[in-house]
């Protein structure tokens, strides 16, 4: 039983991990501005899409990987500055609005600059060879992947809760308004949130990809969903919330994947049902769910609606 | 007041829209039926109707929702199953001992069908879902038609939806076509057709929307506390709203089914939820007519008018660089950011086609003020 289960098990952890460094940056942005960045999944694919183009070009990998880090990382400055910035005043509908159509936009450029054909991830050396675990053979990837996780969220807490920057963010997730009557630069903690969030999306991208190997414009768009159902999960704004959110979805999902197998080999069933169909349903189902029984996710703070 | 308003700019409306369906159906008889105009013209009435559909909810209601794809693939499924002719279910269903219904039903009770499928799913999904506000709402919405989605694919549901295939073979717009004894086309109407039922889907919204029920959601819409207050009860008026829009969505689901002649799943995507709030952003939020113009602009640009971008171009002897597959796309894309960012109001703002010219708004506006 369990030799079947561990597995999945082991890449819903990976994977969970990854989602859970994709949801941070959501999890941040919408703490901030309130703002659901429908972009953010697709921030994550065109980093992807950066080192394969990177790396085709010659550049050896010890060089394209920091690369592709600060790219991505501009690249979510970028997109905050250009469509967010204009409408800081607006209806927050036009802001989730104008994050739809940048979505739609780098999807498109991709489309073009790929040709719409499945481009295959550079593999790297060290975190994909396969290693042994028990019963299960998997690349050494899964097992860095939470541990990685693990440390940039414990730098990135430290980094809210002990400078002025973070300091600055936390003022600004309380009250929009009244910080910046205190003199806190709006528009500089708000750049680098998303340049965090995108930094933490391009090292989930790499190593993401390294378990899924290829790299398409739609590629950024379900663990971009699935990333921000975790971080509603774990409660929105609330860092250890989104990650504790994706782990946990991260594993439903892989067990969701093999649970015909698993009721399979133990005798529950007695022919495949084809629940693996519903691996991607699942998520959003638990998303309604949270959503109608506990609204603020497991750690959110409640917030009183002002009339 | 409303004695005072004039009946001109509605008459002025229906001659404007009677000599559109007048040129419709003259054009169709004229040119070749494989030109691109139909292709645009028949995808714009189906993206309309729906487009109308999500407006009544986004514009309208002040409901965000973005499950219009989940509703419109219920309408679809709905339709291909009960229409597709008995005799060819074999063909269709060969994985699945030809499917489970044996029986077809008209073509418009099929389509009336497809609508109330989706406004039971809506009511289903709305009981939990529409309590939650603005961006929790949209993504609750958009979660359910990923479940939808998957619920359609899956195996286990074969008989009914044929799994992961397509349904295919249903009746299409060209059925719609009148031919003579030999087969041959006397009269075409397939272009006419999904004109004349997104017409009418649409012209029964705009009903709704200038009844009581509709200005108790553009009430909602403004502000929901004091609509509360004014003594509209929001939970009823709210469900009530994305019914509605709903049904109309799962009729144009069925309409898209016509216009594609095939059904599968798994093309319902978000993409296409945002691709119809689109239209709905650059039509102007809160205007029927701007939904409906945007639609076959979008529908023109995306099919027809921008795709010589996605091929090579020569101006004598020189070649026009970045043309190439997807460059289309990409134009598009930056056309919408330039609408969403700078011209947030739309083609037509909250303005409908009876308000221009009479002033009727700009003195509404005036006496708010």
């Amino acid at each position: 039983m369990w030799d079947t289960i561990f597995p999945y098990l082991l890449s819903g952890i990976s994977v969970g991990g990854q989602y859970a460094l994709i949801a941070i940056g959501y999890t941040m942005v919408y703490g901030i501005l309130r703002l659901i960045n429908f972009a953010h999944g697709d921030v994550f694919m065109v980093a992807g899409i950066m080192m394969v183009y990177i790396v085709a070009a010659g550049v050896p990998l010890w060089v394209a990987i920091p690369l592709v880090l600060i790219l991505t990382a501009l690249v979510g400055f970028l997109i905050e500055r250009v469509a967010y910035k204009p409408l800081r005043s607006a209806p927050r509908m036009s802001v989730m609005i104008s994050a739809i159509g940048v979505s739609y936009t780098l999807q498109n450029l991709v489309l073009y600059i790929t040709g719409g054909l499945n481009k295959q991830y550079p593999t790297i050396p060290w975190i994909s060879e396969t290693i042994v675990l028990g019963t299960a053979k998997t690349k050494l990837v899964t097992v860095i992947t939470p541990v990685l996780v693990i440390v940039l969220v414990v730098a990135l807490v430290m980094l809210i809760n002990k400078t002025k920057i973070g300091m600055a963010m936390r003022a600004v997730s309380k009250d929009f308004e009244t910080s910046q009557l205190m003199g806190i630069k709006i528009n500089q903690v708000i750049s680098a949130t998303f340049v965090i969030g995108s930094f933490l999306a391009g090292v989930g991208s790499v190593l993401y990809f390294t378990n899924y190997t290829t790299v398409i414009q739609t590629s950024g768009a379900m663990p971009g969903l699935k990333a921000f159902v975790a971080a509603v999960f774990g409660g929105i704004g609330s860092i250890p919330g989104a990650v504790i959110g994706a782990f946990i979805i991260g594993i439903m999902e892989n067990i969701i994947k093999g649970l015909d197998v698993i009721l399979f080999k133990s005798g529950l069933i007695d022919k495949p049902v084809g629940l693996a169909t519903f691996s991607d349903a699942f998520t959003f189902a638990l998303l309604i769910i949270i959503l109608v029984v506990k609204p603020t996710g497991l750690f959110g703070e409640s917030a009183a609606d002002k009339v | 007041m409303k004695s005072k308003q004039s009946k001109r700019p509605f008459i002025i409306t229906w001659v404007v829209v009677a000599v559109i369906y007048l040129a419709v159906f003259i054009a169709e008889q004229k040119l070749p039926a494989t030109s691109m105009l139909f292709t645009v013209l028949k995808k714009g009435a189906t993206y309309a109707l729906v487009a109308v559909s999500m407006n009544l909810l986004n514009g309208f209601t002040g409901i965000f929702s973005l499950g219009q794809a989940g509703f419109m693939l219920v309408g679809a499924y709905v339709y291909g199953i009960f229409t597709i002719p008995v005799e060819l279910r074999a063909q269709v269903y060969q994985y699945y001992d030809g499917g489970l219904v044996q029986f077809t039903v008209p073509v418009v009770l099929a389509m009336i069908m497809a609508g109330l499928a989706a406004a039971f799913f809506a009511f289903l999904i709305g009981l939990p879902v529409l309590r939650l506000k603005s961006d929790y709402l949209a993504i609750a919405t958009l979660g359910f038609a990923e479940i939808v989605r998957a619920i359609f694919q899956w195996n286990n549901l074969g008989p009914l939806t044929n799994g992961s295939n397509m349904l295919r073979l249903f009746p299409n717009f060209n059925d719609f076509n009148l031919r003579d004894a030999d087969g041959n086309v006397t009269v075409y109407l397939s272009t006419l057709i999904p004109f004349i039922i997104s017409g009418v889907c649409i012209f029964l919204i705009v009903l709704l929307i200038r009844s009581n029920y509709g200005r108790a959601f553009k009430a909602i819409r403004d502000d929901e506390v004091a609509a509360e207050a004014m003594g509209i009860n929001l939970a009823h008026h709210k469900q009530l709203a994305f019914c509605i829009s709903s049904f109309f969505a799962g009729v144009g689901g069925a309409m898209l089914a016509m216009y594609q002649t095939t059904v599968q799943a798994k093309s319902f995507t978000t993409a296409m939820t945002y691709e119809i709030l689109l239209i709905v952003v650059i039509g102007g939020i809160g205007s029927v007519t701007g939904s409906v113009i945007s639609s076959f602009l979008f529908v023109a640009c995306s099919e027809w008018w921008l795709r010589f971008l996605d091929e090579k171009q020569m101006i004598g002897d020189f070649e026009v660089p970045f043309l190439r597959n997807g460059f289309r796309l990409v134009v598009f894309s930056v056309i919408i950011m330039i609408v969403v960012l700078f011209f947030r109001r739309g083609i037509m703002g909250d303005k409908e086609l009876w308000d221009l010219g009479s002033g009727a708004k700009k003195q509404e506006r005036r006496a708010a003020k």
